[in-house]
């Protein structure tokens, strides 16, 4: 298992971040080239000021008619995607992945705070999940896929959590944190994961549209 | 129905072309006794100029400079001037309408008469409708069958024939099956094609032997194509425009789509690829060895085309392309949203921008271009890219004189409608 | 729960469906979502997270509390993206629930946008459902009429050339009783002002003609309305999913301005007839910005209020409220001019909530009232919502700068009992406007 963890944190992690960045850019470069090809219109009303005029509303909490009518989700959203960056970039254990792999020296945070996010994360996922079956209109469009994506964005945080708190084999935990980080790594440019790597774009040709051709706000 | 074709001309080689400013009526503006006076209208040779008056509740007339026609009618309107001279107008009488010339009310009336056009030879048609049947009325003679409905008549090139769109049967109310099992076909001087078709546009003559009728056609929701005497091509396309004959060689050319791109057909084969983002308004020079068009490379950005070479600069619009006499010079109108008018000559704009700008005229010779233009509301000329001193409160597009030496102005200055002779080297 | 629950009979969704075969039903699909779309559709399959948050928009899954089937994000499930799950193999049976839902559930009014975070828009994915559903003939009867005629006669309602210029005559006739010497100028090259109307002006509701010359009359402004195609400015075409028509359309009427040297284009009160100018039709045929401005009567009217060219003596003493139509606000940010015109108007307005660009849809619009009568029951109990909104205002009179709204609201305002009038702001300045130049 040690060995398998150390493949898993050496040449694996340095794979998914390879897969994750290059899936990434050709999914990018596709979606654009395909703009250019069949929707000209889309590039011609682009607007970098209507772009972050909309991103930078829909970054704010309550800052639009969506998240105003949707609080809890409004505070789960803003609370995972938070939670999540911060552990992914200034988890303690993260500052010795970007210390041994690239060279970083990162600040990070205090254990008892990463504990706390991390909870909060796996809350997020159980909110999530309980929409996905008890609110009508989220289960009515609810697939496999879903499902899919929502217990794989889970699994890194549950077993650092379990690893953390020592509950079952530690070292598993800890490899099972690794993978399904990984995992997810790999899976964001080509599942609805992807949203993370398109919605600055969706974001900003909504922004642009609405700015320059609608004369309307899209909030 | 489009403009009369530029071959047509008129006879201003009988015009007065001797140099100088005349005023031919010393005031425009309405008369006392008139209830109203409606917009004027210069003739080409700039001799005259008419509108419509209404004397009194329901008795109207054209003026003529600072005569009236002597017959009054219920109700006159849309007066238009043949390129010849002669002067036209939509006129109601008892009830009935016809079209009058030079004071003169056709013989033949109908329910309704509308949309006079001009074509070579002197040729003055209307659209006309009697007992809800409708046809195109040719120097007073109305098509012998009449239609449920007609419409987009041309001419041909000498003038004699006349094409339009019609439809063949009637439909019931919603009958989505009547209107797909094609009910719209050409009729050639009132005699209809036997095929029908779902959707039929914009008939035009072969000016070769005037034999030849080709025009849009929509074979299915979703198939279009030209056909020519009613036998559509063998390819079909995504959507058409208006197909031209080219004058010299019979070869048909219309703009096609493939795969959400704009090219041009020749005959039915592919002659410039479909890359572009629009492409209408064909013309063919007269020898026919150039083919123009209104074209957009890139999204948004139109300009003109010869032989499938756009010119350089692009522009958010592109209007009224205007070709030389040879046809290897070119001008046009660009503007943005309307606004910001610029004259655009051999892919080159002129200088200054114009809030509305009238389509370009060439000298006989090909040498010069003219162009009437608005800003402010004051009207002007430009020639050969400088504009002239005159400005006008009402103006009337430029006229060369048959030997290209000298420019015919139509205006209004102090409400005088005034005709200027300007000798082209006199400009600047 | 779903479309294959609530179907609706109608004449040509049943002949076309029972011509399908799997094979057309894969073309089309194919045609559509790889010839046609590009990348918005796949990035937007991808990237909605099927999160339900624009469920509170739509004002279907608002009068339909407890079926979510009606949720913006439930239609697209069941219309694009099942198609796309599915490559395309769908039965005749599903591609007739696609068409219902495309054509008669979703108004397009992109209300939704304003609650999806990713950006997703779904007006857009239900205009691309209509378009596989066109490729197909799948096609409500009504609506697929009314594009066939604007294919022949390039106007909604199948009017004739002579009956277009008899109405505008007849029209100046009438009003000349009133005005001695109103004239419509027909024809008119080089007017400031073309004005420019839908189809049904001049078949049933000639009054809007007569009003509308006796404003600019009594504004003294230079203008014309044109004698020959493309005065019509409405365009079902684009709500069937016909784009080469609606591009067709488009140009006859821009053209039309064009050959004219007019100014600008004033039109009616409107609202799909001004998307069809600014954003789909002006796309389809390559123009960036529209080739000649088109001003909404919105504008326009406000235009004619602030320069005095109008003026109000008294204004109108009941209280009103105000629906914002979606084209105009949501597609054109014309909400604050408009409640500025219904404040010149009138003395007292009542907000509903939510207003502006937030408004609720009359359900009319995107061609479903087009649709017909088979499916106005679908319209009426899909806007309870909306009517729970009228409702609370407890006014008496309603301003709706809309055809397609006006129809819409006065057919819930009848089911729903609310004993409410409808006004253009047509109506209202030609009541209350000082008429300096009538007998």
């Amino acid at each position: 298992m040690q060995t398998l963890y150390n493949f898993a944190t050496g040449p694996l992690l340095w794979a998914s971040f390879a897969i994750f960045l290059a899936g990434s850019v050709w999914r990018i470069y596709s979606m654009i080239a395909l703009a250019r090809k069949k929707e000209m219109s889309v590039y011609a009303y682009m607007s970098w000021g209507f772009s972050f005029r909309s991103i930078f509303r829909w970054l704010t909490p309550f800052g639009t008619l969506g998240w105003k009518a949707n609080p809890a989700m409004t505070v789960g959203t803003f609370a995972f995607h938070l939670c999540l960056l911060l552990l992914l970039l200034f988890a303690p254990g993260h500052a010795e992945m970007w210390d041994y792999n690239f060279g970083l020296a990162i600040w990070s945070l205090p254990e008892w705070l990463a504990d706390t996010l991390t909870v909060v994360v796996i809350a997020c996922c159980a909110f999530f999940a309980f929409r996905r079956l008890r609110v009508p209109a989220v289960r009515y469009v609810t697939t496999t896929h879903d499902w899919a994506v929502l217990l794989l964005v889970f699994l890194p945080f549950i077993s650092a959590f379990l690893a953390k708190m020592q509950l079952g084999n530690t070292l598993f935990m800890t490899l099972l944190h690794v993978l399904s980080a990984e995992a997810v790594l790999i899976a964001i440019p080509f599942t609805r994961l992807s949203h993370a790597i398109f919605s600055p774009f969706t974001r900003a040709y909504m922004g642009s549209e609405f700015g320059g051709v609608r004369h309307c706000p899209d909030w | 129905m489009g403009s009369p074709d530029r071959e047509s001309g008129t006879s201003a080689n009988n015009w007065d072309w001797e140099k100088g400013k005349r005023t031919i009526v010393q005031s425009i503006a309405p008369k006392e006794e008139d209830l109203w006076q409606e917009e004027a209208y210069a003739a080409p040779d700039g001799e005259s100029f008419a509108a419509v008056v209404r004397l009194e509740d329901e008795s109207f007339t054209l003026r003529v400079n600072d005569g009236r026609w002597e017959e009054t009618f219920e109700k006159v309107w849309y007066p238009r001037f043949a390129p010849d001279g002669r002067l036209t107008a939509l006129v109601m009488a008892d009830d009935e309408w016809t079209v009058a010339v030079d004071g003169e009310a056709w013989e033949e009336r109908f329910a309704f008469a509308w949309a006079t056009t001009f074509g070579p030879n002197g040729a003055i048609a209307a659209s006309v409708q009697q007992d809800m049947r409708y046809a195109c009325c040719l120097n007073g003679a109305p098509w012998e069958n009449m239609y449920e409905n007609a419409q987009d008549y041309c001419f041909s090139a000498d003038g004699k024939k006349t094409a339009g769109v019609v439809q063949v049967k009637s439909l019931k109310q919603a009958d989505l099956d009547g209107f797909r099992s094609g009910i719209f076909t050409v009729a050639v001087d009132g005699e209809a094609w036997d095929q029908s078709f779902m959707n039929v546009w914009t008939p035009v003559f072969d000016g070769r032997d005037n034999e030849r009728v080709a025009a849009q056609a929509r074979l299915n929701a979703y198939d279009y194509t030209i056909v020519v005497n009613g036998e559509p091509w063998a390819a079909t396309y995504n959507c058409v425009w208006e197909p031209v004959f080219n004058p010299a060689t019979g070869v048909l050319a219309a703009p096609v789509r493939q795969g959400g791109r704009w090219g041009v057909a020749f005959d039915a084969a592919m002659n410039w690829p479909a890359s572009l983002y629009q492409c209408w308004g064909l013309q063919w020079s007269r020898d026919g060895k150039n083919l123009w068009a209104v074209v957009a490379p890139e999204y948004g950005k139109f300009t003109v085309a010869c032989n499938n070479k756009p010119w350089a600069a692009t522009f958010p619009v592109v209007t009224e392309l205007a070709l030389s006499p040879d046809g290897t010079r070119a001008a046009a109108l660009a503007c943005h949203a309307n606004k910001d008018y610029k004259v655009v000559v051999d892919g080159k704009p002129w200088q200054g921008s114009w809030d509305m700008a009238w389509q370009p005229v060439f000298s006989p010779d090909g040498a010069h271009v003219a162009a009437l233009v608005e800003k402010g509301g004051k009207k002007t000329y430009l020639v050969n890219n400088l504009p002239l001193d005159e400005s006008f409160t009402e103006a009337w597009t430029p006229a060369f004189s048959p030997d290209s030496s000298s420019l015919l102005l139509r205006g209004v200055q102090n409400n005088a409608l005034v005709r200027v002779v300007l000798p082209l080297k006199d400009i600047h | 729960m779903g479309i294959a629950d609530r179907r609706i009979e109608d004449g040509n969704l049943m002949q076309a469906v029972a011509k399908l075969t799997p094979e057309k039903i894969k073309a089309a699909y194919e045609l559509v979502t790889k010839g046609e779309a590009g990348a918005r559709l796949s990035t937007y399959y991808q990237s909605c997270m099927r999160c339900g948050m624009c469920a509170q928009a739509c004002h279907f899954s608002i009068s339909h509390p407890d079926d979510p089937s009606y949720t913006p994000v439930g239609k697209m499930d069941q219309t694009m993206w099942k198609l796309i799950r599915q490559k395309g193999e769908v039965t005749p049976d599903e591609v007739y629930g696609m068409a219902q839902i495309a054509y008669t559930e979703c108004n397009m009014c992109k209300r939704c946008v304003h609650y999806c975070p990713v950006g997703i828009d779904t007006g857009f994915i239900t205009s691309l459902v209509r378009r596989f559903c066109y490729r197909l003939g799948v096609v409500p009867t009504y609506i697929l009429d009314t594009a066939h005629s604007h294919s022949a006669v390039m106007n909604q309602m199948w009017v004739k050339q002579d009956e277009w210029i008899d109405s505008l005559i007849w029209q100046e006739d009438e009003a000349r009783g009133e005005f001695p010497n109103l004239r419509v100028p027909l024809e008119k090259e080089g007017a400031e002002i073309l004005y420019s109307v839908i189809a049904p002006e001049p078949k049933f509701r000639t009054q809007l003609i007569y009003q509308a010359a006796a404003i600019m009359h009594e504004a003294g402004l230079d203008w014309t309305m044109p004698a020959l195609p493309g005065w019509d400015n409405s365009d079902m075409c684009m709500f069937v999913g016909d784009s080469e028509m609606m591009g067709r359309l488009k140009r006859c009427h821009y053209e039309m301005a064009q050959r004219l040297k007019v100014k600008r284009i004033v039109m009616g009160e409107c609202g799909h007839a001004f998307r069809s100018v600014y954003d789909t039709g002006n796309r389809w045929l390559g123009f960036k910005d529209w080739p000649v401005p088109v001003v909404h009567s919105v504008e326009f009217f406000w235009e004619l209020l602030t320069t005095g060219k109008i003026k109000i003596p008294k204004k109108f003493d009941k209280p009103v409220t105000i629906h914002d139509p979606c084209n105009i606000t949501r597609g054109y940010g014309l909400m604050d001019k408009l409640r500025e015109v219904v404040h010149m108007l009138c003395d007292k307005v009542v907000e509903m909530s939510p207003n502006r660009e937030h408004t609720i849809c009359c359900c009319a619009g995107g061609g479903i009232i087009n649709c017909g009568p088979p499916f106005k029951s679908v319209r009426v109990a899909g806007n309870k919502a909306k009517a729970d909104q009228l409702a609370a205002t407890g006014v008496e009179y309603l301003v709706a700068p809309c055809h397609n709204c006006h129809g819409g609201l006065e057919d819930i305002i009848g089911h729903y009992k609310l004993g409410m009038h409808t006004k253009f702001l047509g109506d209202l300045i030609y009541q209350l406007m000082e008429k300096t130049r009538a007998e």
